[in-house]
């Protein structure tokens, strides 16, 4: 009998390919042979157009890159600037930084497990209940810094503004709730059977995989690997703060997604001891801004999605001689096809949901 | 001749009166949909087409009736055309035996029960006609699972379908029903088991959460019907809720006693309980994620068919024991 | 300091495989370039992880820089290899990490510079018609004004 492989054109426009990222599926029935994942639907080429602004000017960028998480795309570009430049941000504005990153954090590991049960095809119920949650942190970052999505509030030496007066109320409100909220995601998701079932030892990534694929952030420490620059290079204030690294077992889609439940608790628990011992001063230090860096430095971050690098290269001029960016999601997507060949199609998706990918950044 | 005639008006306006009925019923769900899932999510649902949003389904109705219909490139076309037919007239025929009341039935058959389940499975060629017609990847996948999923499904459902039959004798609905005056038949253990296993196998006929599989979103974009619009969309949506109120309504009167009440109206019982299973099968919806393919199929082979077949014989035996 | 240790160790195997050290990089020949780094994942220094591969155009030579990391001693380190203008090729590293594969990709589409070995070399966020190199500094575009030189 003649014998043909489906080849099915999932993408760029699908409800869950996470945006615009586009894969060759080639199946045997329902059977995924071999995957070809395109990327490039969303090139801005932000590396050209770094290359001919300043670095001030370059900061709303970082904004476009990671768009779910703004705050810790601005942090990375920061912290890169400010070692270049020896520059030292005052102590309240170190402290404003771990609080907004942190918030970023949660914002985005709500939105990345709420879009993977919208993937196992739990319809929008955790989607929606996420979105609830995550909307006090955008009105949080809207009081402070006046927008929803690309905040553009870390400046090189601090941050744009001082947090206005109730603010650090409302996150400590936030916080209590958010604790409540998530008893909430843990019955209608954690202990689903149905949820179980479809994600347990689906798409397993072993350590020794994923290393050598340069899979960073919560999908690497799902797989047993125990590794968070936050604990082990701490950058910013993180080695004053108590939290723990959460880890994974097997590295499947399951403990991808516990994971980063995990976090949205250790990352409460960081924002509280911040809030805590938020100290006065000024937000932003007193600094020439007319930079003109020579050197070249690479400075990562522990992003949402993994480590997120900047490299950049000043030739004595106001606008840098090359940046690149190093984005987690770019080497967290290639190791997509090794995960899902011989998988279900409705497992690749699984898959393909639980490794969170933004494709702002893949593709920058 | 005039004696000829007349003899049909009263069976031609109970027609008239379930159309109008099927054509209301699933303009309701619609909105009861959008409302208990908005309920559930934290929002409001529609607000603005009358009170509550409760003209939102006529004028989905209207826009999707304005429509351009869009046929894809390379459609086979005949098979294209028919499948929303082949699904929706089933669905409508069915109500041929569905006891609304004690004495409002289009046509009491003495093989009701019997009739519903055949004239229901007819619509799976329907579904497969529209995957395989439409030329599309994802629809031809959409229409295989369907196939495979109804086919499967039939089996425990008919085997809990004949837990009822057997206790009360009868294939007609209303013998059903009558047989349930000293007790709803769910009280009885056995029985309630069936009513599980029913409840379970229909979710799947009626391809709801958690075994939406054939129109899998995040997997098949709509699965058999992404190539559908306007009016041949409505008719695949029209039988989609029509198919869930039958599930309902037949669960009613097996199970639940159907028209029986402490007061008169019956209808208003037997809207009741339909409604109420409805609902049930609404708030699972969406509150579960959806099985995967091969957990479905082993589900209904694995567990379904051997409970229900255990299920048949016991109930035999505790009639024999007792008869 | 810790580039000068590494420097070190690679000078007691490969003897003539460093071009230059600095403080923040260790320049690296071409043609001995792929056993020094399997050397430095294998070795006792323990890089195994390839975190990023890029390149800088400098106008007559194109710098591809590879960031290396060790998570034993927690070091991260940026070799440098330089390729002129004229032949732009070098060794590709899918062999040693797969993280390789994507990243070179990207370098080849955004540099032009072309990795022997490579088993899919194809441009990954350009569209494949395409023939230009758009991060090369002489990229010329309708519509693209470059920065003025000064």
């Amino acid at each position: 009998m003649d014998y043909e492989e489906l080849i099915i054109n999932m993408g760029p426009q699908h409800p869950s390919t996470h945006g615009v990222l586009y894969l060759e599926l080639k199946l045997d029935g329902e059977i995924v042979v071999d995957c070809r994942p395109n990327i490039g639907y969303l090139h801005r080429s932000i590396e050209k157009i770094a290359e001919n602004r300043t670095f001030v000017q370059f900061m709303p960028f970082t904004d476009r890159l990671d768009y779910l998480a703004s705050m810790n795309n601005n942090l990375g570009f920061c912290l890169t600037m400010e070692k270049l430049l020896q520059i030292e941000a005052p102590a309240r504005a170190q402290y404003l930084r771990v609080i907004m990153a942190e918030l970023n954090r949660v914002a985005s590991h709500l939105f990345a497990v709420s879009t993977f049960a919208q993937d196992l095809g739990a319809y929008a119920t955790p989607l929606f209940y996420a979105l609830r949650d995550r909307e006090k942190i955008v009105q949080i970052f809207d009081q402070i810094c006046g927008q929803r999505l690309t905040y553009n509030y870390m400046r090189i030496g601090g941050v744009s503004a001082d947090i206005p007066v109730g603010v650090d109320q409302l996150i400590r409100d936030f916080i209590i709730y958010e604790r409540q909220m998530m008893a909430e995601y843990d019955d209608l998701l954690t202990n689903n059977v149905i949820f179980r079932a479809r994600s347990k030892m689906i798409g397993v990534l072993s350590k020794e995989s994923a290393i050598d694929h340069g899979v960073t952030g919560p999908n690497l420490r799902a797989s047993g690997f125990k590794w968070d620059l936050r604990k082990d290079e701490p950058y910013l204030m993180y080695d004053q703060f108590d939290f723990n690294v959460p880890v994974g077992k097997n590295g499947d889609s399951w403990d991808r997604y516990n994971v980063r439940m995990l976090e949205i608790m250790e990352s409460l628990k960081i924002i509280e001891q911040a809030l805590n011992g938020l100290p006065e001063g000024d937000p932003v230090a007193k600094i020439n801004k007319a930079y003109r860096p020579t050197g070249e430095i690479y400075v990562r971050t522990e992003n949402p999605r993994g480590e997120l690098g900047f490299y950049v290269v000043g030739d004595g001029n106001p606008f840098p001689y090359r940046l690149k960016i190093r984005a987690p999601s770019f080497s967290n997507l290639s190791v997509l096809t090794s995960l899902i060949r011989g998988l279900n199609i409705s497992d690749a998706v699984c898959v393909l949901g639980s490794l969170d990918v933004v494709m702002g950044e893949i593709d920058r | 001749m005039i004696g000829f005639v007349t003899s049909y008006i009263p069976l031609l306006l109970k027609g008239l009166a379930v159309l109008g009925f099927i054509a209301l019923s699933a303009m309701f769900l619609i909105w009861l949909e959008r409302k208990i899932s908005a309920k559930i999510q934290n929002r409001l649902g529609p607000m603005m087409t009358g009170p509550h949003g409760a003209f939102q389904s006529v004028a989905d109705t209207v826009k999707l009736l304005l429509k351009e219909n869009i046929m894809p490139t390379g459609a086979d076309t005949t098979i294209w055309w028919l499948a929303p037919f082949f699904v929706t007239v089933p669905a409508v025929v069915a109500f041929l035996c569905m006891p609304f009341g004690s004495h409002f039935i289009v046509h009491d058959l003495n093989v009701g029960i019997l009739f519903i389940c055949s004239i229901t499975s007819i619509s799976v060629i329907g579904v497969f006609m529209a995957g395989w017609g439409s030329n599309n990847k994802y629809s031809l996948l959409g229409g295989m699972r369907s196939a495979a999923q109804i086919v499967s499904y039939e089996v425990p459902l008919l085997l809990s379908v004949l837990v009822v039959i057997m206790e009360s004798g009868t294939l007609s609905m209303q013998g059903i029903v009558r047989a349930q005056e000293l007790g709803w038949f769910f009280l009885k253990p056995n029985v309630f088991i069936a009513f599980v296993i029913y409840l379970i196998s229909a979710t799947a006929e009626t391809n709801r959460v958690p075994f939406d599989i054939p129109e899998a979103e995040s997997e098949l974009v709509a699965g058999y019907h992404t190539e559908y619009s306007g009016m041949k969309f409505a008719m695949f949506f029209v039988a989609e809720y029509t198919n869930l109120f039958i599930v309902s309504a037949v669960a009613a009167t097996l199970f639940l006693g159907g028209w029986l009440g402490p007061f008169r109206p019956s209808m208003f019982w037997f809207l009741l309980k339909a409604y109420t299973i409805i609902a049930f099968l609404m708030w699972i919806r969406w509150t579960l994620p959806r099985v995967r393919m091969d957990q479905m199929m082993g589900f209904a082979w694995k567990f379904l068919v051997p409970v229900s077949l255990v299920n048949v014989l016991v109930t035999g035996w505790l009639l024999v024991v007792k008869g | 300091m810790e580039t000068a240790i590494v420097s070190k160790s690679i000078q007691e195997r490969f003897p003539d495989a460093i071009v230059e050290t600095k403080p923040e990089w260790i320049c690296l020949k071409k043609e001995i370039f792929t056993p020094v780094l399997q050397f430095l994942k294998t070795g006792h220094l323990a890089f195994i992880n390839l975190h990023c591969i890029t390149a800088v155009d400098r106008q007559g030579s194109v710098e591809v820089v590879y960031h290396l990391y060790s998570f034993e001693h927690k070091w991260m380190l940026t070799i440098k290899v330089i390729l002129l203008d004229s032949d732009l090729t070098i060794d590709s590293l899918t062999s040693l990490w797969s993280a390789a594969n994507w990243l070179e990709r990207e370098v080849f589409d955004l540099f032009g510079v072309k990795f022997t070995g490579h088993p899919d070399l194809r441009r990954i966020l350009n569209p494949d018609t395409w023939s230009e190199h758009p991060l090369r500094k002489d990229f010329k575009r309708d519509g693209f004004i470059p920065r003025p030189v000064r």
